[in-house]
């Protein structure tokens, strides 16, 4: 890994006007898209795409270049490029930078995809609270077209490309791939089964490639540096750079782009600045609020797939929330449980059911009133809902109940172990069904 | 047949929306929007109106309207705080910042003063985590919130 790797997207966020074509093409921007046009097939831009190691970057990690190989190629029906914009995973705001700043490198990546997969239309699902995002995508979207950058024969050739601005509404479930889908097609946003896997039946019945804004956005300097470069930046099987979101309790919040596999460390206590007032580091969430929790001595971890994976976390989002020693671990697993409840969608039992109930006795453990028992019965909840529901929002919700009651057990034992602040043990009262 | 109807500008602006996809359904969510604009909030007239546009039965309307937490199906007042209660505010404080903009409008979540100038609701991550605490007030993202930014700001609003 070079000691410094060039960043890539971050300097536009300190550019004048980088949302602008003509900001955009000063620095280069809108090279790669005609060069591709004119002198590549599509299979071109998908074989650099797979070299490049470009993973998914909304949170699952799936090869970008292998989902776009999914797409049938015989396939009579329209094909359909759908950009997921709806960031709404706790302690993640990456694409809301992207998207006000390099507004155009979001447009030519979505341009390639689009090629690649031979779309002529694209959907840009952006979360219902990011009006002014929308707002600024729709502008300059139109710019783009007046340019003759987007609609019927772009920059000159024969390939017709669109984008429609689409509008969320509220719904954290949304930003799931299959949800998504069914939101834009204007239904109430409950996952589908799979398969059909989206690639071969995915919006409006026909052939769809849902990809994250911030993936697409690495796609142009792909094409431009060359997908080597690329994966060169990152670690192994983890190509490129990244966007991290760092909130919580730290000197300096804010995303940082930096290659796949910088020490967690390295990006708290430099990027991040450091701890408030000297405080002592308690816990890290590594890739927003459903990825598992590390405790300090575990952030030596490389921010990577397969680095995280292996200490039994993830990388998520890279939405890093940093709690510090005055943080009550309790409460924070109830704000965590409390979000999953709210958003689930109601239509597996184990997540709809579990997340109430595990959001009541959370709630009672801090109000005072916990008894011993609903550790175990928490525990239990988090068992039974992980693995068994359609959407992985089921898992998102669990494995912060995991993996808080496995790392900070003393601090809930703690809490149930004494009624009201009186020391007074409460008897367990409740059986144990296990 | 309902007994609300778009005004021409609407109208057209409905069409425009129609356009951009395969499907007529499809227009549900940006639909929903406009006639917000129009007609302030969605009732079970206009439910039924837009499911007249869509082709589609009013409780297919009804369904979005209900799943989804942006759209009004009461009025809601002219200044509408959405405060966020996600962990990354919570861990910056946002309990005591919510206690005091619900103490300054005496109002709890979801409710709207009589004058109809606010509406106060505690929402989910708005994903502006770098800015915590902080809150959506209409359009706008405001940041960093201390009671005395939120004083200032009610101020403002008079």
């Amino acid at each position: 890994m070079p000691a410094m790797a060039e960043k890539i997207i971050s300097p536009f966020f300190d550019i004048k006007n980088s949302h602008t074509i003509d900001v955009y093409e000063k620095h280069g921007g809108y090279q790669a898209i005609q060069d591709v046009l004119r002198n590549k097939t599509p299979q071109d831009v998908i074989d650099a795409v797979l070299q490049a190691n470009l993973r998914g970057l909304g949170g699952a990690g799936f090869p970008a270049g292998r989902k776009w190989s999914f797409i049938p190629k015989d396939s009579p029906k329209p094909k359909y490029l759908v950009v997921n914009a709806d960031e709404s995973e706790p302690g993640t705001f990456k694409d809301r930078y992207i998207m006000d700043n390099y507004t155009h490198g979001l447009f030519e990546g979505i341009m390639l995809a689009a090629y690649a997969i031979g779309c002529h239309k694209a959907f840009i699902y952006i979360r219902g609270e990011y009006i002014r995002q929308a707002e600024n995508l729709v502008e300059q979207r139109d710019a783009a077209r007046a340019r003759g950058y987007l609609g019927k024969g772009i920059f000159g050739t024969d390939y017709d490309l669109d984008i429609v601005v689409h509008r969320g509404a509220g719904a954290y479930i949304c930003g799931e791939e299959t949800a998504l889908l069914e939101s834009l097609e204007g239904k109430k946003g409950w996952p589908r089964m799979k398969p059909p896997f989206p690639a071969i039946e995915g919006a409006f019945k026909c052939p769809t490639i849902v990809n994250n804004v911030e993936t697409l956005s690495y796609v142009p300097s792909i094409m431009t540096k060359g997908p080597e470069w690329f994966a060169n930046i990152g670690s192994e099987r983890n190509g490129g750079m990244r966007l991290y979101s760092v909130s919580g309790l730290v000197k300096k919040p804010g995303v940082y782009e930096l290659p796949l596999g910088t020490p967690l460390r390295e990006i708290i206590y430099e990027h991040a600045g450091g701890l408030l007032d000297g405080r002592e580091l308690k816990a890290v969430i590594p890739g927003g609020s459903s990825s598992p929790i590390l405790t300090p001595d575990e952030i030596d971890v490389k921010m990577d797939y397969d680095s995280l994976a292996a200490i039994g976390s993830m990388l998520g989002s890279a939405g890093i929330i940093v709690m510090d020693e005055t943080v009550d671990i309790v409460r924070s697993l109830y704000v965590v449980t409390r979000f999953y409840h709210h958003e689930s969608c109601g239509q597996c039992t184990p997540c709809r059911e579990g997340t109430g109930w595990a959001e009541k006795i959370l709630k009672r453990i801090l109000d005072g009133d916990g008894v011993p028992q609903d550790i175990k019965t928490l525990e239990s909840i988090g068992n039974h809902i992980i693995g068994n529901t359609i959407c992985p929002l089921g898992d998102a919700a669990s494995m912060p109940l995991q993996s808080y009651l496995k790392k900070f057990r003393h601090e809930f034992e703690a809490r149930v172990a004494s009624k009201n602040g009186t020391g007074q043990v409460v008897e367990e009262t409740v059986e144990d069904w296990n | 047949m309902s007994k609300v109807t778009f005004s021409p500008e609407a109208k057209n602006q409905f069409e425009e929306i129609l356009s951009r996809y395969p499907e007529k359904r499809a227009a549900m969510l940006p639909t929903l929007y406009l006639a917000e604009k129009e007609f302030g909030y969605i009732s079970p007239e206009v439910e039924v109106y837009i499911g007249e546009l869509l082709e589609v039965p009013p409780v297919k309307v009804r369904e979005v309207l209900t799943f989804y937490t942006l759209f009004a199906s009461k009025p809601r007042g002219k200044y509408h705080f959405q405060i966020c209660r996600g962990l990354s505010c919570d861990l910056r404080g946002c309990t005591k910042i919510i206690e005091h903009l619900a103490g300054k409008l005496d109002l709890k979540s979801e409710e709207t003063s009589t004058d109809m100038k606010y509406t106060l609701t505690e929402v989910e991550c708005l994903g502006a985590c770098e800015t915590a605490p902080m809150m959506q007030v209409n359009e706008d993202y405001q940041g960093h919130l201390t009671p005395v930014k939120i004083d200032k700001m009610l101020k403002d609003l008079k």
